[in-house]
């Protein structure tokens, strides 16, 4: 969202000619010094640390070692698959569980209020809170899913301790907390279609199924576009709920960019830590500008 | 946060209270405040706190404030925040060995090494808070510990077997458990620090073969993947998954579920540290009498050792005001009025390392099979993370994939081999 409104508000900017600021400059100060040292002096700081093997106590400039290292770590290459693998299968299912419960919520059905705003109570609930209930209901022989599962004669899979399975129970507890808000975004999506289109549609003699495909559809792309971008960098970039359920396990499993950089961060190496996240931030702008760019430019042909 | 600013404001505090003093004259006894900063812990608060209580009744001018810090891996990194920000408290507690090594003993600790009470330390526990330099920065806090297994002694009498002295025994022991329709070996991965056992508590019988393993894995020539010996710890692992021994649950199960499981007899054998006893005692106490422990067995019955985990220090920073105080309070954790306070408030969990410091006779079982490793005649030796600075953090990871069947032991070792070579350039080691 902030990359979006960001470039939007660029553009006029460079068109309008300019004007002098109606503000003294000492206006501007504080804002200034805030952001210098609290944002671009860390910002600095950073890419100056990540060239260095780091104590806290001392450093010791070592070039590039800590990211040839960081490359090297045996996990790595999983946790990127990982990580890309979680943003996709996130973002997917929250587009299309979304727009379906979307689609519901704004018919004409009983107790809508009350739905909706249980649709979206999850994502008020702490992710840590969340991770640690969904741990105990994904228990292998105590859980609650398990021992129901068992009631009809199903023996439960061990949802966060089966290595290939643990990464995808993870992505759906995920898109259970966040499908609430890629709904609301749909919803005000959808009730801001015109009405006379689809009166248009059904003079036309267009069944619902086609009202739904040739009108909601194309009509809701700009939520489209915010819930896949919202959803995409929340799933890069993510870690609390991963942390909070298989702390990267069994093993290295479900091990995300992320987790992989609190490990290293965790074990003292400040200076590989710093340097995995500048490794994440190349990562979100490579794949993210693109599609940014990708999806607007779809939106502007249509 | 608001734990430092509420200091700064302290050491305001007591700083006009001094100018006060001052200004009405030496009619008042000064009175210190020091602070004591602690790893939280139901257990660890507890003797902390039997310590000052009665280190104030003896010493009425010295009042002790009591501080927590998150244990593991947060706690070290806000160790080494406060050490490197000079806001460390006046005294506090942290462990020996290889993470002591980590926090620069020799740029922030006060050197002790001709504190009178050094002469009753154990020269075992001085070695683990050794600086490079040779001088000793810290006193012993709390009592050395073994690695090795608990065992269920009710399942032991009803099946009718013995303690075994060597591996093979063991592994034979499991089978006739796993006949008799039980849980031979509890494993608890929910818990990943608690998969490392089979592993770290095998060290014993890697040093019985191997005298010079850690010095030469500390210079780099020695690795887990190439020596044999050394693999033995991942191959033990391997072995009793690969058997079936462990629980259905070993993945989600918890440290605290391993001590039911062992206590109540749900299981028979858990691999762990010895200062799960005082755990146990808490949580269990009609079930301690049933809980046995023996060291880790190696493949020689002759050579049957224990692997020993020296206790945490306590350590005084450079950047204390009250240095004098300071370093009483660290002698009397160090006397055995310290050792005693430390059983009143929390129980006996194995031997003391000050001389004259005596354990009460009613201690649990799984005490008292682990002093014979102590006594004249026994054989321990310490864990390879007292004798060597490196210990790979990823350890944990591996093992829990070795024992989950997800990488045979031999990749498992190989993997390790290149986590401790981070832990080696961080430390700047030389030759790797």
């Amino acid at each position: 969202m902030a990359v979006m409104t960001e470039t939007a508000a660029a553009v006029p900017v460079v068109q309008v000619p300019k004007r002098r600021s109606p503000y003294p400059a000492s206006f501007f100060l504080p804002a200034a010094v805030i952001y210098g040292v609290l944002f671009l002096l860390p910002t600095f700081a950073s890419l100056y640390f990540s060239l260095t093997r780091w104590t806290l106590f001392n450093s010791t400039f070592i070039g590039l070692d800590n990211f040839a290292q960081f490359l090297r770590e045996p996990f790595l290459i999983k946790g990127l698959i990982n990580t890309v693998l979680y943003a996709v299968i996130t973002s997917g299912l929250k587009v299309v569980l979304g727009l379906l419960l979307a689609v519901l919520l704004t018919s004409q059905i009983a107790a809508r209020g009350y739905l909706r705003s249980v649709v979206f109570f999850p994502v008020l609930v702490s992710t840590v809170g969340v991770g640690i209930t969904f741990t105990i209901l994904m228990h292998p022989t105590q859980g609650m899913i398990n021992e129901a599962l068992a009631v009809i004669g199903i023996k439960g899979p061990g949802w966060l301790v089966n290595p290939s399975l643990a990464l995808f129970s993870v992505a759906l507890v995920d898109v259970w907390k966040g499908v609430g808000l890629a709904t609301v975004i749909y919803i005000a999506g959808i009730v801001a279609i015109p009405k006379d289109y689809y009166e248009a549609a059904r003079i036309d003699g267009s069944t619902k199924w086609q009202s739904f495909l040739y009108v909601t559809l194309p009509l809701c792309r700009p939520a489209t576009v915010t819930v896949i971008l919202l959803s995409f960098i929340g799933g890069l970039r993510t870690f609390d709920l991963i942390w909070a359920m298989t702390r990267g396990g069994p093993g290295f499993a479900s091990d995300t960019v992320a987790s992989v950089i609190y490990k290293q961060y965790q074990a003292g190496f400040y200076g590989l830590s710093t340097a995995g996240n500048v490794v994440l931030f190349i990562l979100i702008a490579v794949l993210v500008v693109p599609l940014t760019m990708l999806l607007n430019r779809r939106e502007g042909h249509e | 946060m608001t734990k430092t600013t509420r200091r700064t404001a302290l050491t305001g505090f007591a700083a006009g209270l001094l100018a006060l003093t001052a200004l009405t004259g030496a009619s008042f006894a000064q009175s210190t405040t020091l602070t004591y900063l602690i790893p939280s812990g139901a257990d660890g608060v507890a003797v902390a706190e039997e310590l000052v209580k009665s280190f104030e009744a003896a010493n009425p001018d010295i009042n002790i404030e009591i501080e927590t810090r998150p244990g593991g891996s947060e706690g070290d990194n806000l160790v080494k925040t406060r050490l490197a920000t000079s806001s460390m408290a006046d005294v506090f507690r942290y462990n020996s060995g290889s993470l002591f090594q980590a926090i620069n003993p020799q740029q922030f600790l006060v050197d002790l090494t001709n504190e009178p009470w050094q002469a009753d330390v154990q020269d075992s526990f001085k070695q683990v808070v050794t600086a490079s330099d040779g001088t000793v920065r810290g006193a012993p806090m709390g009592a050395a510990m073994g690695g090795g297994i608990y065992y269920n002694k009710a399942i032991y009498a009803e099946l009718g077997l013995t303690v075994p002295k060597t591996w093979a025994e063991f592994m034979a022991n499991n089978e006739k458990i796993k006949a008799a329709g039980k849980v031979a070996v509890v494993q608890t991965y929910g818990d990943t620090w608690t998969s490392q056992l089979f592993v770290l508590a095998d060290y014993y019988n890697v040093s019985a073969a191997e005298p010079d393993f850690a010095a030469n894995y500390t210079a780099g020539t020695a690795k887990f993947a190439t020596d044999k010996v050394a693999q033995r710890g991942f191959d033990k692992l391997q072995e009793t998954f690969d058997a079936g021994y462990f629980n259905e649950d070993f993945g989600a199960a918890k440290y605290d579920d391993g001590l039911r499981m062992v206590a109540s007899g749900e299981g028979a054998h858990y691999p762990m540290l010895t200062f799960a006893t005082t755990a146990i005692v808490a949580s269990y106490p009609d079930l301690i009498d049933n809980v046995g422990f023996f060291a880790q067995p190696g493949d020689d019955a002759a050579k049957n050792g224990l692997t020993v985990w020296m206790p945490d220090g306590i350590y005084i920073p450079n950047t204390t005001s009250n240095l004098d105080a300071a370093k009483k309070f660290v002698a009397y954790v160090a006397s055995v009025e310290g050792c005693e306070a430390q059983t009143r408030a929390g129980g006996a969990s194995g031997p003391y390392l000050i001389n004259g410091c005596t354990l009460p006779a009613d201690v649990p079982p799984a005490v008292t099979d682990m002093l014979p490793y102590f006594a004249d005649g026994g054989q321990n030796g310490p864990a390879l993370e007292f004798l060597s600075p490196i210990k790979g953090p990823a350890l944990e990871q591996i093992t829990v994939e070795v024992g989950s069947g997800i990488r045979p032991a031999a990749d498992g070792a190989a993997l390790y081999d290149e986590d401790v070579r981070k832990q080696a350039q961080q430390l700047g080691l030389p030759g790797w």
